[in-house]
Order: structure tokens, then C-alpha cells, then sequence
């Protein structure tokens, strides 16, 4: 798969001499779905994030019974990167502001 | 359908793939049938589309169209790219990684098509789509692929 464009940024004026607050990260949510082995499921989140296999398999577990894990965070590109890398083996994920 | 070992990992980083020839026949028409869907369907009006294709953001029409735009045309372009690589491999006795990896990816969309299409539940059992049931072919066609996609990850694993 092809690299990620990064989209233009726009910036933002500093308000004050204040020291920003960072920006909360986001998150990246993988939900359950029928169809989804737990086998590929596991192999995907070990493939894609490098997980040891016992994380990758907690964190399909955790979808499997709870209908969603968080598994992996941090800027909007690096989330939006995880979630088109997701899409293409076909899992269900979104991404949100970690609130 | 229970055989050990259907794909298996050969030193060398090549791997062994055996399969008779009426699997065969049954998989030279489905990298095709793959691409059909997603050239001729939309993800707007056809649930399994819009299973291949979800969306990024859950409350963002916005930004999810802006991430179709950016992340669409690379998920269709991998998307075909397997398509490409599994017909010109799927009489094959041994394939490399990456061959293997285009048959997992065109699999596993397979399958998520079938799901969707036949509204799949957990534990799917032969006996919702018993023979005379008109999608019970579709059914057999799932199950032989799931079948397939977790022999092709306990190798990938191995």
C-alpha cells in the first residue's frame, strides 16, 4: 500500500506567551464484527503494529468480547495512517479525539 | 473439509500451497467476481461496498470525505493490485510471501462480501442455509474461505 499524503495543516497563531496545553492524541478503535476471524484478527494487529503476539491477542479478545479495543493513538495523521492500513486488511475501525 | 496443512511454510521463505484442482476452478473466477464489486458497486447504496470501504470518523461526514479522498484511491489501488497477483498465481504450487499475502487480502474481501451479503452471525451453522435454500451456495462458498483465510494465517504465523 502507498504511503499516506499528509494533508495540509493549518496553523494556528500562538493566543499568548502561555504554553499550549497539548493536543489530546487520538485514538484508534477496532470493532467487532461477525465475520473476522479471531486467528487474522490477532495476525493483523501483530502484522500492522508489532505487537507481541499475547498484546494482539488481548486486544482481539478485547474486541471480541467487549465490541471494541483501542490499538494504537497518537496524532490525526499516524491514527488516520493506522485506520486506512486497517481498512485494507479489512477490519472495522474508526478514530476519535481520546476525551 | 479437514486436511492438515493446506499452505504450508518452506525453508527458503516460500510457501507451499496444496489444493486440488476443483478448489482451483472454484478460485480462478473469484479475483474477477472481486472486481467487479468493487468497480461496478458503490459503497453509498451496497452494504458489502460499504463494508470494504467504512467510514474513518464515526460522527464527521466532513472529515470522512476528506479521508476518502486522501485513502480511498490506495485502498481501491491495493485492492486490485491482489486481485492482479492471485490470478496470476491461483494455479500455483508454491508462492512467495506476497503472493500469499494477495490471496489472504482477496480472500478475506471475499468473505466480508459473502458475510454481509448473507447477514453472518457469529457462529454461522450449515444449518441456516440448509440445501435447498438458494443461498446455501454462497454459504459453502464462506466457509470454504474461511477455511482457507485461517489456514493461510496459521502458516503466515508459523
Amino acid at each position: 500500500m502507498a504511503e499516506t499524503i499528509t494533508a495540509p495543516v493549518k496553523i494556528e497563531p500562538p493566543e499568548s506567551d502561555e504554553v499550549a496545553e497539548p493536543d489530546p492524541p487520538w485514538i484508534v478503535i477496532v470493532w467487532n464484527d461477525p465475520v473476522n476471524l479471531m486467528s487474522y484478527v490477532t495476525w493483523v494487529f501483530q502484522k500492522l503494529f508489532g505487537y507481541p503476539r499475547t498484546k494482539a491477542e488481548k486486544l482481539m479478545m478485547d474486541v471480541h468480547t467487549k465490541g471494541k479495543a483501542v490499538v494504537s493513538s497518537g496524532t490525526r495523521e499516524k491514527a488516520e495512517f493506522d485506520v486506512s492500513r486497517l481498512h485494507a486488511h479489512g477490519l472495522w475501525a474508526t478514530m476519535q479525539k481520546d476525551v | 473439509m479437514a486436511r492438515d496443512d493446506p499452505v504450508r511454510r518452506m525453508r527458503g521463505g516460500m510457501f507451499e500451497l496444496r489444493l486440488d484442482a476443483g478448489e482451483r476452478d472454484v478460485l480462478r473466477g473469484l479475483p474477477d467476481q472481486l472486481r467487479s464489486l468493487i468497480e461496478d458497486e458503490d459503497p453509498s447504496s451496497d452494504p458489502a461496498m460499504a463494508r470494504l470501504y467504512p467510514p474513518a470518523y464515526l460522527d464527521d461526514p466532513i472529515r470522512n470525505l476528506e479521508f476518502e479522498e486522501m485513502a480511498g484511491d490506495d485502498l481501491t489501488r491495493g485492492r486490485l493490485a491482489a486481485i492482479e497477483r492471485m490470478k496470476a498465481t491461483v494455479d500455483a504450487e508454491r508462492l512467495s510471501e506476497d503472493d500469499l499475502l494477495a490471496w489472504l487480502s482477496v480472500s478475506n474481501d471475499l468473505r466480508l462480501v459473502l458475510g454481509t451479503r448473507l447477514e453472518i452471525t457469529e457462529e454461522p451453522s450449515d444449518a441456516e442455509f440448509p440445501p435447498q435454500d438458494p443461498r446455501a451456495g454462497a454459504f459453502a462458498l464462506y466457509a470454504y474461505l474461511t477455511w482457507l483465510v485461517d489456514a493461510i494465517v496459521q502458516a503466515l504465523s508459523a
